[in-house]
């Protein structure tokens, strides 16, 4: 294990749960990143060497899907939706007032490390349109002066 | 096969009724019943809250001979939350914790044993059979489940019936792939079977990536043991022995309640070595996707379940031949195999004698965008737009003009006012540009510009191409710098031309499905409103106001 750190434990148990097999490679990135927050080097060789997967496949796999990142978050995430029907909604203009009122961009975290904002293809609410979620609380119909406020309110 | 009665094995032993998460269980039968919906979209409106004050009252008020039961979606996610009573068929939407009064008032007057559906037409003019259980049953309690009649269908299959008689119930049903495509489920079922390898798997496909449809995690977070039903059955008629859900992350507690059902049925005997004291032996796991949509595909989907990098594979050889770890694989979608129970339990004839004639069944939609009564609805084959749009959805918002209603996600169309008295089915759909898709059925008013929308799927499809073949990975990025120019009136008419032949090209010679739907969105928008497209490109302006048109360039 890279550290004594508790948290490698978890991830250890549930590769041996998994019988340790090289396709059990995305579910265990899945909980190193539940674990930790994000994927660090010292993370993807881990499970390189556990699984006996080759670096460049592990590193490959972490980098195709959006779910997993590499960079730590912010303290807080908020997540706004840009499916078709948030889209319709006005979606784009949530994200705009949220550059515009905390300066912070799709992927990015603000200068203080206080927030992280990302996008989501569809959080699959589309009844309640435009959608963003705050620390994975789930906010329908959203207007963007109420969301700016309650994200700067953090 | 409906009255196959199950003779042996005899059914487990019933363990107490539990009641939902927190509530006390009653002591004796119910005379009256609340529903709360805790699906996603009411649960964000903290229905969990209402459900226990809700609780909490009902035994204050001392009506104890009334249940408070969680279940799954009640349909109307808009309105969330909802609570029902299907003593009256009665339906509180928006309810804040002052209105529980009234439902406590409801409850009293409640007649025992009788069962009535709201009658508003956003329910009446449904029919449902693949959410038939949705918001009728606590989706964790197997016991519920049961009680309705759950794993009677696999019961008498693997009772009364050869693995080639299910296939052929299956076939004369009629029922078709539910995830878009529309491919005969029989056919496929036969083709596994048929297929040399031991062993076999079944994958159901949960990776509901299109955005603007929900069907699939409403079906997972309502019902969930009617999926795994489904799919013991499957790998019982085509010969496997283990499965796969594939889910996507983003439905955390579709997974977490489909990873419980899983559990309870393979404590109670329904997965496992010998299900039922039969020979069947099947096992499922979940296995969860990580955000990309090609992995809808389902030789990507193969390559992510085998912790790889999600990219497709030329076919053939078809995953029925050649899938997971190159074995016979059978895929199906959530929807599907929801639709295999009933069929078993009623028979194919009776399921072919719903719907269309090339569409048997039901198709259930996601209804959202600019109607009224956005929610979950299923409805017959070849029920009109017209009827979707405008009895079930209760029409547009603010009383606004309908402009076209879009199916199938970034690989389909726009559907404009002209179609409306249309039936939808899958035939009907491709005829008119556009997809069944998994069944996003996305309502736009006149405020939706449609170069936008086609930017907006392009953009899209852009960032989801995994790369591999170079028409989809190039072409939809030039397809999409086109777009973004024509929106921002800056393009000409040669543009316009460029941008149609290069999404012929895309259709033609992309590898995998991604990238042969990705131009769809551009051709059905240009069919049915070219005039949108030049305005942007000759006079300049966008008609519905929502492109930044950027000022003409000063000639020198």
């Amino acid at each position: 294990m890279p550290s004594d750190d508790k948290r490698w434990r978890i991830v250890e148990t549930r590769m041996r749960r998994l019988g340790s097999r090289p396709d059990a490679l995305i579910e265990v990135l899945h909980s190193a990143q539940e674990a930790f927050g994000f994927l660090d080097d010292d993370a993807l060789r881990f499970v390189s060497d556990s699984l006996r997967v080759p670096p460049s496949k592990v590193f490959g796999v972490a980098t195709f899907y959006h779910h997993f990142t590499l960079k730590p978050h912010g303290e807080h995430t908020c997540v706004v939706c840009t499916g078709t029907a948030c889209y319709i909604n006005g979606a784009d203009e949530i994200l705009s007032s949220i550059k515009a009122g905390l300066d912070v961009k799709p992927r990015e975290t603000t200068a203080d490390g206080k927030l992280s904002l990302l996008t989501a293809r569809c959080l699959g609410a589309c009844s309640l349109a435009p959608v963003a979620t705050v620390d994975g609380a789930v906010e329908g119909r959203v207007s963007s002066s109420d969301l700016v406020a309650k994200l700067a309110g953090l | 096969m409906s009255e196959s009665a199950p003779s042996a094995p005899p059914a487990p032993p019933k363990r107490p009724r539990r009641a939902a998460d927190g509530l006390r269980p009653l002591e004796g039968p119910a005379r009256a019943s609340a529903y709360v919906c805790e699906a996603v979209s009411c649960l964000s409106a903290q229905s969990h809250d209402i459900l226990l004050k809700l609780g909490e009252q009902v035994s204050g008020a001392g009506l104890k001979d009334v249940e408070v039961k969680r279940v799954g979606c009640l349909l109307l996610c808009a309105s969330g939350p909802l609570v029902q009573i299907p003593g009256t068929g009665q339906l509180f939407s928006n309810v804040r914790p002052d209105d529980l009064d009234a439902i406590v008032e409801a409850l009293a007057d409640v007649t025992p044993g009788e069962q009535r559906a709201p009658e508003a037409p956003f329910f009446s003019r449904q029919r449902r059979i693949a959410t038939e259980n949705s918001g009728r049953i606590d989706p964790e309690s197997l016991d519920d489940y049961v009680e309705k009649g759950g794993f009677e269908a696999l019961r008498s299959v693997l009772t009364s019936m050869t693995p080639a008689q299910v296939r052929e119930e299956i076939t004369r049903s009629g029922l078709r792939g539910r995830g878009g495509a529309g491919y005969p489920t029989g056919l496929k079922w036969n083709t596994v079977a048929k297929a040399v390898g031991s062993p076999k798997y079944v994958i159901c496909n949960a990776d509901e990536g299109d955005p603007g449809a929900f069907m699939d995690r409403s079906v997972l977070e309502s019902d969930p043991y009617r999926v795994i039903e489904g799919m013991a059955i499957a790998a019982y008629a085509v010969g496997a022995s283990e499965g796969y859900v594939y889910c996507r992350a983003e439905y955390p507690l579709a997974v977490s309640r489909l990873r419980k059902a899983i559990h309870s049925a393979g404590r109670a005997g329904y997965l496992g070595l010998h299900i039922l004291d039969s020979k069947l032996g099947f096992e499922v796991d979940v296995r969860l996707g990580a955000g990309a949509f090609v992995c809808g595909e389902e030789t990507a989907l193969i390559a992510s379940v085998q912790g790889g990098r999600g990219t497709p594979t030329t076919r053939p050889p078809y995953p029925a031949v050649a899938g997971l770890w190159d074995q016979p694989t059978l895929i199906n979608n959530v929807e599907t195999f929801a639709n295999i129970a009933p069929i078993i339990r009623k028979g194919g004839a009776w399921f072919a004698g719903i719907g269309t004639s090339t569409s048997k069944g039901t198709k259930v939609f996601a209804l959202a965008g600019r109607v009224v009564n956005t929610g979950l609805i299923e409805v017959q084959m070849g029920t009109t737009l017209r009827e979707i749009v405008f009895d079930i959805g209760g029409g547009i918002v603010d009383g606004r003009a309908f402009k076209a209603v879009q199916t199938g996600g970034p690989s389909g169309g726009c559907i404009p006012a002209e179609f409306l008295d249309m039936g939808v089915d899958y035939e009907s759909l491709v005829g008119v540009g556009s997809f069944m898709g998994s069944g996003g059925m996305i309502v736009m008013d006149e405020t939706s510009c449609m170069v936008d929308v086609a930017r907006y799927f392009m953009d899209f499809c852009r960032e989801e191409s995994c790369g591999k073949c170079a028409p989809c990975r190039v072409g939809t990025t030039q397809l999409w710098i086109l777009l973004d120019r024509i929106s921002h009136g800056g393009a000409t008419l040669d543009d316009l031309a460029q941008m149609e032949r290069l999404g012929a090209m895309v259709q033609r010679t992309s590898l995998c499905g991604l990238g042969q739907g990705a131009p769809n969105p551009i051709f059905s928008t240009l069919r049915y409103f070219r005039d949108e497209y030049l305005a942007h490109i000759v006079d300049r302006v966008c008609p519905a106001g929502v492109c930044a048109i950027e000022p003409a360039p000063v000639p020198v």
